[in-house]
């Protein structure tokens, strides 16, 4: 399908999406190691959506969205993010968000749920989990934290393993250690502590007055399941679906079930049937 | 010359196995293996050193802080450097350095710096650091911001040291209503103010804009000429003609009557397995936004390499490089003329014990030290003109250089190429 590549300018910051497919608008936030490019599950949902995969500014790289310099907070992020939707007059759109992604999404549908269809958060962070705890990236490599977001090993090599078995070479290409090494100092600017939660977020989860959708790898290893059962709760009007046999990245790990899931969720919901007959 | 002594105060009564089976020996280190009971021991036999130090005639006292780790025992600079301030008579005392970015109130340090230096009677060298990164994680501060904070926390220290309060301080990372500390210091306008590290162009260079002497820590002899010319070129650039009144250098050092006993000894500077911050991941050692840019790529690969364990070279070549001298007071005071004049320091830290040396050995290295090492240095550095910054009463910084003494600066891009970041790398590996 065909993708290109869109650099809208918001808040002077450029911010670089892929974006593909056709139909009404949905928007991807990534997890906090990055947007690995146009991937299966954008693929996927552009059967059914006109999908806008967006770097979340900070991320992507020297190509991806240019970085705030004053950000502090993943507010900060989600604020732009909602610049951006209006910019570019999005809205009312489909939002997913993966795991750090998750959080971001979950913290703009609080300050402008009228800019959402609906919120789907996938592993979401975010909250404080009460009895686990959020696997901390800063305490391990960048490779050994993305591996711990799969269930299986294979999946995180069809991804990022692009040199071999080449004993000499890291697995990993120069181009995805650099853009690992960005992403990451763009989440230590913006989550280094609290790590991946933010206190004043649950209370205000109870505004959010859209429909919600809760899914959660079942081997997820880096956000505890506990925390969907939270957000679930903590939002009006949200349901929780499970994908067995995943890990914390369902969106690289399980695309089609994701896209299974959010297709088959939209269409059996209000605002869903109109999407229906359009891609009919 | 000025002579210091310096000693990273290890907790050297841990399970060295343990460190072994893990394979790093900081940050995530299990502080299970940490025995009070010999802390207090080795913290109160550190103690009787220091007074020795400053009783043999050692010009100063070097402090430093780490956390999480067993290769030092002091975990807050300023309780040490309290405790020497009031039992030592004569030896200044060097903090190497405050890390001001990893704390979150540099008021505090401004407090602590002002009443270590009545309380010493104008002691202090109130140096400054911005704390390896995985001081940032042991202590949870921001490393992306590390240098940021370490910049305002600077501006504010010195602002606080030499101005009348009370003023208000809005800035980026610090911000105080009221800035009126009832401490104030005793040397005038403040101490002076020394910047360690072990090779990081970038604060090598801010050193020399500030008109600091830059403290190399250990860095390899043959390196020194190259960290001197970054050193030497900012400085330039700013004005003035750096010397060595701008230049110290760590080095281990330890002597015995009996040479062979003397390296044996020394064989201790590689007890955590010569690692002297001991082994971490360079994930710890130097987080992402941490490092330089320029540096980005080679450490990435750094952290996700399975390289495990010590990256140190054997004993004998450090011995044979000079990065380790040890021997009877004459073949020590040997080689350190080679080093006195391949490096032309004019702030020496003699690095006297580590590890298991005992108390007694250590005690003994001090007094050597005393009774015939320092007096052959100061003959050597009179005669190599290496003059320290107070034997010359030389400007304390920059801001405090009457401008008619700076040299009118031609061009202001007199920054050269940065090249100095893979000699870095070198090291790390």
């Amino acid at each position: 399908m065909a993708m290109q590549t869109v650099t809208t300018t918001v808040a002077g910051l450029g911010m670089r999406e892929f974006a593909g497919g056709s139909g009404d608008p949905l928007v991807m936030l990534h997890h906090s190691f990055g947007n690995p490019g146009w991937m299966p599950i954008h693929e996927a949902l552009a059967e059914h959506y006109t999908v806008h995969a967006l770097d979340l500014p900070g991320y992507g790289g020297d190509e991806g969205s240019e970085r705030p310099d004053w950000a502090r907070h993943p507010r900060d992020l989600a604020l732009l993010v909602g610049q951006w939707l209006r910019a570019k007059d999005l809205g009312p759109v489909e939002l997913v968000g993966c795991g750090f992604g998750g959080w971001v999404a979950a913290e703009l549908a609080t300050m402008a749920p009228e800019l959402l269809k609906q919120l789907i958060l996938v592993g979401a962070a975010g909250l404080l989990p009460e009895q686990g705890r959020i696997y901390d990236q800063f305490l391990v490599s960048h490779s050994n934290y993305v591996q711990a977001a799969f269930s299986r090993l294979e999946a995180y090599d069809a991804i990022f393993s692009s040199n071999g078995d080449n004993p000499d070479e890291l697995p990993m290409s120069d181009d995805t250690l650099l853009v690992w090494d960005m992403n990451r100092e763009m989440t230590t600017r913006v989550a280094w502590k609290p790590y991946m939660y933010n206190r004043r977020l649950r209370p205000l989860l109870g505004g959010v007055n859209v429909p919600a959708l809760v899914v959660w790898g079942d081997k997820d290893e880096v956000v505890p399941m506990e925390c969907a059962h939270a957000y679930v709760d903590a939002l009006p009007d949200a349901r929780l679906e499970i994908v067995p046999d995943c890990g914390h990245a369902v969106d690289l790990e399980a695309p089609e079930s994701l896209a299974a899931i959010i297709t088959s969720d939209t269409a059996t919901s209000g605002g869903a049937a109109q999407i229906t007959g359009g891609a009919d | 010359m000025f002579l210091s002594y310096f000693t990273e105060q290890p907790m050297s009564a841990y399970p060295a196995d343990e460190g072994l089976k893990e394979g790093f020996t900081s940050v995530m280190f299990s502080n299970k293996y940490y025995d009070p009971a010999e802390g207090s021991r080795l913290f109160n036999e550190r103690i009787e050193e220091y007074k020795l130090a400053d009783q043999v005639g050692f010009d100063g006292i070097m402090v430093n802080e780490h956390h999480n780790a067993p290769f030092c025992m002091q975990a807050r600079i300023t309780v040490m450097s309290s405790i020497l301030a009031a039992i030592t008579e004569r030896a200044k005392i060097v903090q190497l350095g405050n890390p001001l970015p990893t704390y979150d109130s540099p008021l505090m340090f401004a407090e602590e710096i002002a009443m270590i230096d009545m309380i010493s009677k104008g002691r202090l060298v109130a140096g400054i650091v911005r704390g390896a990164g995985q001081e940032s994680v042991c202590l949870n501060a921001n490393p992306a911001y590390n240098r940021e904070r370490f910049n305002e926390a600077h501006d504010l220290l010195v602002k606080t040291m030499t101005d009348d309060g009370p003023f208000s301080w809005e800035g980026e990372h610090f911000q105080y209503r009221v800035v009126n500390p009832w401490a104030r210091v005793l040397q005038k306008p403040h101490p002076r103010i020394w910047v360690p590290g072990v090779f990081s162009a970038e604060t090598i260079r801010w050193a020399a804009e500030h008109r600091y002497p830059y403290i190399s820590l250990n860095t390899p002899l043959h390196l020194t000429g190259e960290l001197w010319q970054i050193y030497d070129q900012a400085a330039r650039a700013c004005g003035y003609e750096p010397g060595p009144e701008n230049r110290g250098y760590l080095l281990r050092v330890h002597v015995q009557e009996d040479g062979d006993k003397a390296r044996e000894n020394a064989r201790e500077f590689m007890w955590m397995q010569g690692e002297f911050t001991g082994i971490g991941h360079p994930y710890w050692v130097s987080p992402s936004g941490y490092g330089s840019s320029a540096r980005r790529l080679d450490y990435a690969k750094m952290a996700n390499s399975e390289v495990r364990g010590s990256r140190a070279a054997p004993f004998e070549k450090q011995l044979a490089a000079r990065e380790i001298v040890a021997g009877t007071p004459d073949e020590v005071i040997a080689e350190l003329r080679v080093v006195l004049e391949t490096c032309r320091p004019s702030i020496l830290m003699l690095w006297g014990n580590d590890g298991g040396v005992t108390h007694d050995d250590s005690r003994r290295c001090i007094e050597l030290m005393g009774t015939e090492v320092l007096p052959a240095l100061r003959d050597m550095g009179d005669e190599l003109g290496l003059h320290d910054p107070f034997e010359l009463d030389s400007p304390i910084s920059l801001a405090l250089t009457p401008p008619d003494e700076l040299n009118p600066v031609e061009s202001d891009d007199a920054r050269p190429e940065d090249t100095s970041d893979s000699t870095a790398l070198k090291m790390f590996r």
